[in-house]
């Protein structure tokens, strides 16, 4: 069941736009912010809400890169693999996070600490490479940064 | 005489926002009180006649665009303007920049976008990574509404516009003009076929129209100073300044505002500060990962819209993305390959079959794996990838950095399938 605040926000969101689909993404959204992932329960939820099919948003949340339909780990770290970031050591950043994290692009730790992701372009090509922390921007990476910044993670 | 930067010269160096009440200071929303004296369709002309051109990387006329909208009391209702913030192009980074440096320029932009086609909603439609420019946006937005800027009779006049931010889920589809307006919808952003066009029917089939942040951040200065002052800002025929950038291994990697027109020989060697130490030039993608490689023989091409296009590539978004000589020309191409086959929207087969199968050559003339043919293979796999084969601009712009790669660095591509290796690599 969606809570009292999820429905909250979605309403905020439905008086903007002329239709109830229109929300559906801002809904998972919401409900991801809340939960970390959008559990099949969720997407029946918010289809009931929405009036749509669980079908037809599972279409949706599955098109777009940061709609999490499996469980992800308490800090997601998203590495930046587009062009400018693979010239300037895309792979060797890939090859120390692994290492460290001792998982793979897709994976989440065992403890359920990490979970590590691919992603495009990120906008910070002049501080290449880069990668976000939590919805944080880091550029400029090298092992040592990113031992860092891993360690910052509670 | 220093040079003029509208877009940047008040963005403050710390890294902070303009605020509201610096943004005014320096005359920010003049451009509207002026453009609310004036009739939408003068508002239209005086873009038109600044020779202002779509800055997200297709260069269309924006004065030209915005006058498509039916206008007047029979034109269909609600109208919509959007600003695409949905900045995706790998290696491309200046839309961030302005809308963190300076929220309220492309509000204003924005809010005259709206007048100029008496529209009654806008959207800022951001792509989710972006947090810093969500942040700054929404405060600034709720500025705009206190200061009288937004909502009814914007300014005492009769002018009325409701504005939301719009933060995407992500995908390099939903910057596509059409997918956007899909993404809007709360649909997977599928592009749309045209016409109709967005201007007659966009968004639930009402008049809209959707606008890169630089070219609606051009707007107010526009109509501040007007349009004989904006082409006299570029060294060309293409009007204004443009945000140039530069990424790969030069000297100093960054963002700059220059006039339209500057050569990719100056941006690169007196701004980006040349080649690091040890490397050597071999290419730039001029405009983002969609556009056509440029070699040496054209550093001294003018980068704006018609000198580029008739070097061979586009100007796409100005951002350049270097390639030296410590890169392995094969695996730039295999990793901008995969991009645009990942970020394919699977609407159509040339697309999402043929970019997926380029992927699998690439990859496997890098790993050593090349057989004679495959060269003959992607180019011919590449022709499908173009305007009539495919419902938007995402595969053609797939094939720029491909063809043009096979045609500049094809003893590269021959070297990795004859000695079946890649020698950046072992």
């Amino acid at each position: 069941m969606l809570t009292a605040e999820e429905r909250q926000e979605i309403e905020v969101e439905l008086s903007h736009y002329p239709t109830k689909q229109a929300v559906c993404i801002d809904a998972m959204k919401i409900v991801q912010r809340h939960r970390g992932w959008v559990s099949d329960e969720s997407i029946r939820d918010i289809g009931e809400l929405l009036e749509m099919s669980a079908g037809d948003l599972d279409g949706i949340a599955t098109f777009y890169n940061l709609i999490f339909r499996r469980p992800v780990g308490k800090h997601v770290i998203m590495l930046c693999d587009s062009v400018s970031c693979w010239i300037m050591g895309y792979e060797r950043m890939r090859a120390h996070l692994t290492e460290r994290l001792g998982i793979q692009m897709g994976e989440t730790t065992p403890d359920n600490r990490f979970t590590l992701l691919p992603i495009v372009c990120l906008g910070d090509c002049s501080h290449a490479p880069a990668l976000l922390v939590d919805n944080e921007l880091h550029g400029d990476l090298d092992p040592a940064k990113i031992d860092t910044l891993l360690e910052g993670c509670e | 005489m220093p040079t003029e930067k509208p877009l940047t010269q008040s963005i403050p160096a710390g890294g902070e926002a303009l605020s509201l009440q610096g943004y005014e200071r320096l005359g920010g929303y003049q451009g509207l009180r002026r453009a609310l004296q004036m009739t939408p369709k003068q508002v239209q002309e005086e873009v038109t006649n600044s020779g202002l051109r779509g800055r997200g990387g297709a260069g269309f006329p924006t004065g030209m665009k915005w006058s498509f909208t039916p206008m007047g009391a029979d034109a269909p209702r609600p109208k919509y303007v959007v600003a695409n913030a949905d900045e995706m192009e790998p290696g491309t980074f200046k839309d961030r920049y302005l809308m963190e440096g300076n929220p309220h320029q492309l509000i204003e932009g924005l809010i005259l976008a709206g007048f100029a086609i008496e529209a009654d909603v806008a959207f800022i439609f951001i792509r989710g990574e972006y947090k810093l420019s969500q942040e700054r946006l929404a405060r600034a937005i709720t500025e705009a509404y206190s200061a009288g800027y937004l909502g009814r009779n914007i300014l005492s006049s009769d002018y009325a516009l409701e504005m939301y931010l719009h933060v995407s889920a992500g995908r390099y589809m939903c910057g596509e003009e059409t997918g956007l307006l899909n993404a809007l919808e709360g649909k997977r952003a599928n592009p749309r076929a045209k016409p109709p066009f967005p201007q007659v029917s966009g968004l639930w089939g009402k008049p809209t129209i959707v606008n890169n942040v630089e070219t609606l951040a051009n707007v107010p200065h526009i109509l501040e100073k007007g349009a004989k002052w904006f082409q006299g800002l570029s060294l060309t025929k293409d009007a204004g300044t443009k945000l140039y950038g530069a990424s790969g291994k030069v000297k100093r990697p960054g963002l700059w505002e220059l006039p339209m027109g500057t050569t990719i020989r100056e941006i690169l060697e007196e701004h980006a500060g040349g080649m690091r130490d040890g490397v050597r030039f071999r290419g730039v993608l001029p405009g983002g990962a969609s556009t056509d490689f440029l070699v040496e023989e054209h550093l001294d091409v003018a980068m704006d819209y018609t000198s580029v296009q008739k070097a061979g590539s586009r100007l796409g978004t100005g951002t350049m993305i270097v390639l030296d000589d410590q890169t392995c020309p094969v695996g730039i191409t295999a990793n901008l390959t995969h991009f645009f086959a990942q970020e394919s929207c699977g609407w159509c087969t040339p697309c999402w079959s043929g970019l997926k199968w380029a992927t699998k050559i690439l990859d496997a003339i890098e790993d050593g794996q090349g057989r004679p043919g495959d060269l003959d293979k992607l180019s011919y796999l590449s022709t499908f990838w173009s305007p009539g084969h495919t419902f938007c601009a995402l595969a053609p712009g797939a094939a720029e950095p491909v063809q043009s790669a096979l045609k500049f660095f094809r003893d590269d591509f021959e070297r990795h399938i004859h000695e079946k290796r890649c020698s950046w690599r072992s």
